[in-house]
């Protein structure tokens, strides 16, 4: 029984690891290709199968004038841009979050849980209804083709998750640690500070891989609000696709932008571990 | 100088939480909320921590106005049913926590700290995260950060009720130590309980609670030898008091065809009519010349045994102080002492009592 169990479950394991890790591989294998390795049918492994080449990478760090597409701008935009719209979504996100779970506040029929479902209905319409009436507010606003005006859009988008994973973050910590904490001598703002905060770090690192991962990946709206000063990353990349597809550059491109995201995953997983806050909760 | 609380009432909603509730507490004493779960007992404690805002009524401590202090003004300290702490803290912090917002200087908040974990009997436990400490454990820190305020009031909100029994009785052992020799003559201890049993044993003065109103204060003696009421006599016994309806009437207490006792004379200036009659479990026995009931139920419980009969449409319950087995449906004559019987009145107030209260 153990023994089937056990050949089932690695069995399992390594099938779906297949599925994820594959395309990974894929990548990297393609990006040291050249045209005729990629047009020559499927080869998988350098030196055996075909002769590797850096041309994919090459292209990357090279500047437009020599046929490259100069990554390097782009790349440090869209960190830029991620994270300060990731960072102030996270704080607005937080705050609000905090209020709808700790106060309660009502407006005729509406309600917390309302407006909390108002914060995220911002997502649920699809992007490109957004795309004119941002395009016309940050024309207006003179941010077009700015980072200020990509960091407001993104906040926009950001925060609803923000605050969706907060609020329900919040509302399974008990309120009686809030109210120990003003029993103990803190203001309503040193409770939330001191005690609340440090105990949400699991929820806030969740909401900001999220925030991240949705802000690092956009193409919609980074395609449709900047023009020529400023470009991120994932419209630099589609850039790079001509009459001849650059298989070996795309993949490249595509290794160096998931390369942070994978970075951050790995420096974080240790605080989403589960049971950080058992002690509280029981 | 007290605490007094006049005509307090709390209604979030529809129904009443606190409903027009008056008290006085006097520094140095402990005093015990006693009722059953939903009887306001929480939201008393809170509105007297400042958690929540009475729509009526007036709080003063010392003669000054208390509502008005906002709660991380007021020198108290609580101890919650569920056990509240700061994770994020050591078990050192966490009692520190308090003392630190007072900005009090490190080696006097050091003393402080180690003699309160003394105190519950944490030491060692210090550097300790509060996830590796079991229940009891985390309640004694609780308890110790409340110990280490000194605060003028200290609520306790069903401090012990969480635990298995076991521990119950071991931690309410220690509580009633740690309350007599910790707690100065400054400060005012309120502790909430469901228990009966524990509120006679903490002592001090008992304030019954029940949907929202106080029913009585006073003293363990006197709540257990007079209690008010029919709710107070069922809520401050466990199991809670029999209660027959029945009439006096030519020196014959009658419940039912055949239950019928002779008139105490406690009693005797009760007039002829309409009362129920009270009767502690503990008070019931089996008796060769007793009244015949059926056994419903008998439940061994450690060296005791409760059992509940029928007779007509009256049920008892008794405590007998013996192990015994009795099947559903046996009989058994249930002897009833006259001398110990209660009698509410028509409105349900007490009208006599062994102990001579009453009208």
């Amino acid at each position: 029984m153990t023994f089937v169990y056990r050949t089932l479950k690695y069995g399992f394991i390594a099938f779906w690891s297949m599925f994820v890790v594959a395309p990974f591989l894929w990548a990297l294998s393609t990006s040291f290709k050249d045209f005729n390795s990629v047009t020559g049918g499927a080869t998988y492994i350098p030196w055996v199968d075909f002769e590797p080449s850096l041309e994919g990478w090459k292209v990357l760090v090279r500047s437009p004038a020599q046929g490259g597409i100069n990554i390097i701008e782009p790349y440090f935009n869209s960190i830029f841009v991620t994270c300060m719209a990731s960072l102030i979504s996270i704080i607005l996100g937080t705050l609000a979050a905090y209020a709808l779970s700790r106060f309660t506040f009502k407006a005729g029929f509406i309600k917390n849980n309302d407006i909390t479902f108002f914060f995220i209905s911002q997502r649920i319409m699809p992007p490109v209804v957004l795309s004119i009436p941002f395009f016309i507010m940050l024309g207006f606003l003179g941010l077009l083709d700015s980072m200020v005006g990509l960091i407001l859009v993104y906040i926009v988008l950001l925060m609803p998750i923000a605050v969706w994973i907060m609020v329900d973050f919040f509302n399974k910590v008990p309120r009686e640690i809030d109210e120990t904490a003003l029993i103990d001598g803190c203001n309503p703002y040193q409770a939330f500070f001191k005690v609340v905060l440090p105990n949400s770090i699991p929820g806030l690192i969740v909401a900001g891989l999220f925030c991240m991962i949705f802000g690092w990946t956009d193409f919609f709206f980074a395609f449709i609000l900047t023009f020529t000063e400023v470009q991120l990353l994932p419209v630099a990349i589609v850039a790079l696709n001509s009459s001849i597809t650059p298989w070996w550059s795309l993949s490249a491109s595509a290794l160096v932008s998931v390369a942070p995201l994978i970075i951050v995953a790995f420096l974080v997983e240790r605080y989403l571990s589960k049971g950080n806050l058992s002690g509280a909760l029981k | 100088m007290d605490l007094i609380a006049q005509n307090l009432s709390y209604k979030p909603e529809q129904e009443f939480h606190l409903n027009d509730v008056s008290f006085s507490m006097k520094k140095g004493q402990l005093y015990t909320i006693l009722g059953r779960t939903l009887a306001g007992k929480t939201t008393l404690l809170k509105t007297i921590a400042g958690l929540l805002t009475p729509q009526q009524g007036t709080l003063t401590l010392d003669g000054q106005d208390f509502a008005t202090v906002p709660v991380w003004q007021r020198n108290i300290a609580m101890v919650y049913q569920q056990f509240i702490n700061y994770p994020h803290l050591s078990v050192f912090e966490n009692v520190a926590f308090p003392l630190r917002q007072r900005k009090m200087d490190n080696t006097i908040i050091n003393t402080k700290v180690m003699s309160a974990l003394q105190n519950v009997g944490l030491m060692g436990f210090e550097d300790r995260k509060i996830q590796a400490l079991s229940g009891g454990q985390q309640q004694r820190v609780a308890l110790a950060r409340s110990l280490a305020k000194e605060a003028g009031i200290l609520l306790l909100d069903e401090p012990l009720v969480n635990l298995d029994y076991k521990l119950r009785e071991q931690l309410r052992e220690e509580f009633r130590n740690i309350f007599s020799s910790q707690v100065s003559s400054d400060s005012i201890l309120i502790y909430s309980s469901t228990d009966p049993v524990e509120a006679m044993q903490l002592g001090g003065d008992i304030i019954v609670m029940d949907e929202a109103r106080v029913l009585q204060q006073g003293t363990a003696k006197e709540v257990f030898e007079n209690p008010a009421t029919i709710r107070v006599a069922q809520i401050a016994n466990d199991p809670a008091m029999n209660m027959m309806q029945g009439d006096i009437a030519e020196g014959k207490i009658r419940v039912n065809d055949s239950i019928s006792l002779a008139v105490p004379p406690h009693f005797s200036s009760l007039s002829s009519g309409r009362y129920t009659f009270g009767v502690r479990a503990a008070d019931v026995s089996v008796a060769a010349k007793g009244i015949p009931f059926n056994v419903e139920l008998a439940e061994i419980s450690g060296s005791e045994t409760y059992l509940h009969v029928q007779n007509g449409d009256q049920t008892l319950i008794g405590l007998l102080d013996m192990v015994k087995d009795f099947a559903a449906g046996d009989k058994v004559n249930i002897g009833l002492d006259a001398a110990k019987l209660y009698a509410f009145d028509e409105s349900g107030r007490l009208a006599a009592s062994p102990f001579g209260g009453g009208k």
